[in-house]
């Protein structure tokens, strides 16, 4: 049930609605995040439960504290996005839940209408085609920390690597990302934000 | 350690609690780390777009907005005086840094097994919310008393100054942290139902009593 006056506002824009306390405003940002949302929460906890938690939290957090955000500054959808990862492997460490499984290995995407499955499949492409053109060690660094939920010191324990090898293919795998993912990266295909900081 | 190298791990959310503490002390006052993480952060949000997973339950949307409608803030006169009666002990410093992205901003406390209280607290479900009458900031409190205030529009301290919290307890103002900018601030006292909550702007490093009339206040 999506509330058609919403409709044609940016997502920033929504924020700043929400930042008024206006729940039609958050209702409509769920339904063009929350579902990406719990992909992402899933994909990390892999438990419902955990999942909902996760995203539940971070949409209250923006529901208390969306006056705060600056939209010159960033793209609404990474800032939610980013929430609820943090909350993920927060609780993913709490609950000792760590999965490994490659990005192949999930399921498919969760949205509801046929262009957004479209446009999402199309990211998930792009994203994983770029993934696939690093080095394993790099590759599979990032997909370990960011999908699977382990620290950096973790990760040089379980794969037998100084932290600075560590660190390095971290480093190294997401500046490659970047360049490969270029002025696409952020949401879809969307013209790219110009960010300054004056903090 | 170089703290330069933890921003790919910040963006993935992959240090440790207190490396990501003083990390985050780091962003204060790194600009190119900053400038750094801006893209990082981008790649990570590409990530998290990829993930892919399984359709949430549509009971979960009316969870959260059911929670969203039960917490409107409760609004609270602004108060113009305080008493500014004796005090004790120095509590643990935060610091509030604005972090890039806006809503990025992490109070900070030096005590590192605090290191992701403002996110847990912001984000408890059982979390009350209080605003004050002019809308400039929100304190919210989770049952336990934890406590981050989240400042919207105020000008950053000028040097040599710090805006400082206070809770007021049986009417004497306790020390509950330091901030520079607008943002979100964790408190370093525990805030207890019906307890009143001031902002005033003192000298570099806080004082032990308010010297200066509160710039807002808020009651838990």
């Amino acid at each position: 049930m999506r509330s058609r006056d919403l409709a044609h506002l940016s997502d920033e824009a929504l924020v700043a609605l929400v930042a008024r306390s206006d729940e039609s405003a958050l209702a409509e940002l769920y339904d063009r995040v929350g579902g990406t949302a719990y992909g992402l929460a899933y994909r990390v906890l892999r438990d419902e439960a955990l999942a909902e938690d996760a995203v539940q939290e971070a949409f209250l957090g923006l529901w208390r504290s969306a006056g705060s955000f600056i939209p010159e500054r960033a793209k609404a959808s990474t800032w939610i996005l980013t929430l609820v990862h943090r909350r993920a492997v927060d609780l993913v460490r709490r609950e000792q839940r760590r999965r490994t499984e490659p990005i192949e290995g999930a399921p498919e995407p969760a949205v509801g209408s046929a262009e957004e499955a479209a446009w999402l499949r199309l990211d998930r492409e792009r994203v994983q085609g770029a993934l696939a053109q690093l080095p394993d060690q790099q590759r599979e660094a990032i997909e370990l920390a960011y999908y699977g939920g382990y620290t950096q010191s973790e990760l040089a324990e379980r794969l037998g690597q100084p932290l600075g090898t560590i660190k390095s293919r971290m480093f190294s795998g997401l500046t490659r990302l970047r360049e490969l993912l270029g002025s696409d990266i952020d949401d879809g295909g969307t013209e790219r934000t110009t960010w300054t900081y004056t903090t | 350690m170089d703290l330069h190298d933890l921003t790919a791990g910040y963006a993935l959310d992959a240090l440790d609690p207190d490396e990501r503490a003083r990390y985050e002390e780091h962003l204060a006052s790194c600009e190119s780390c900053r400038e750094e993480l801006q893209d990082f952060w981008q790649v990570a949000g590409a990530l998290g777009r990829a993930a892919g997973g399984p359709t949430p339950p549509a009971s979960l949307r009316e969870r959260i907005l059911e929670q969203a409608r039960d917490e409107r803030p409760n609004v609270v006169p602004l108060r113009r005086r305080v008493a500014a009666p004796v005090l004790t002990s120095a509590a643990a410093i935060a610091a509030v840094v604005a972090v890039g992205l806006g809503i990025w901003s992490f109070g900070l406390s030096r005590d590192l097994d605090d290191a992701n209280s403002v996110l847990e607290v912001l984000s408890d479900p059982n979390a009350r919310v209080h605003e004050t009458a002019d809308g400039e900031a929100n304190l919210v409190v989770t049952p336990t008393g934890r406590a981050a205030l989240v400042v919207r529009r105020l000008a950053p301290a000028p040097r040599g100054k710090d805006y400082e919290i206070w809770v007021f307890e049986n009417g004497v103002p306790q020390r509950a942290g330091l901030f520079e900018r607008p943002g979100v601030a964790m408190l370093s006292r525990r805030v207890a139902r019906g307890q009143t909550v001031a902002v005033t702007l003192e000298p570099d490093g806080g004082v032990d009593a308010p010297t200066g009339d509160p710039l807002f206040t808020a009651a838990a």
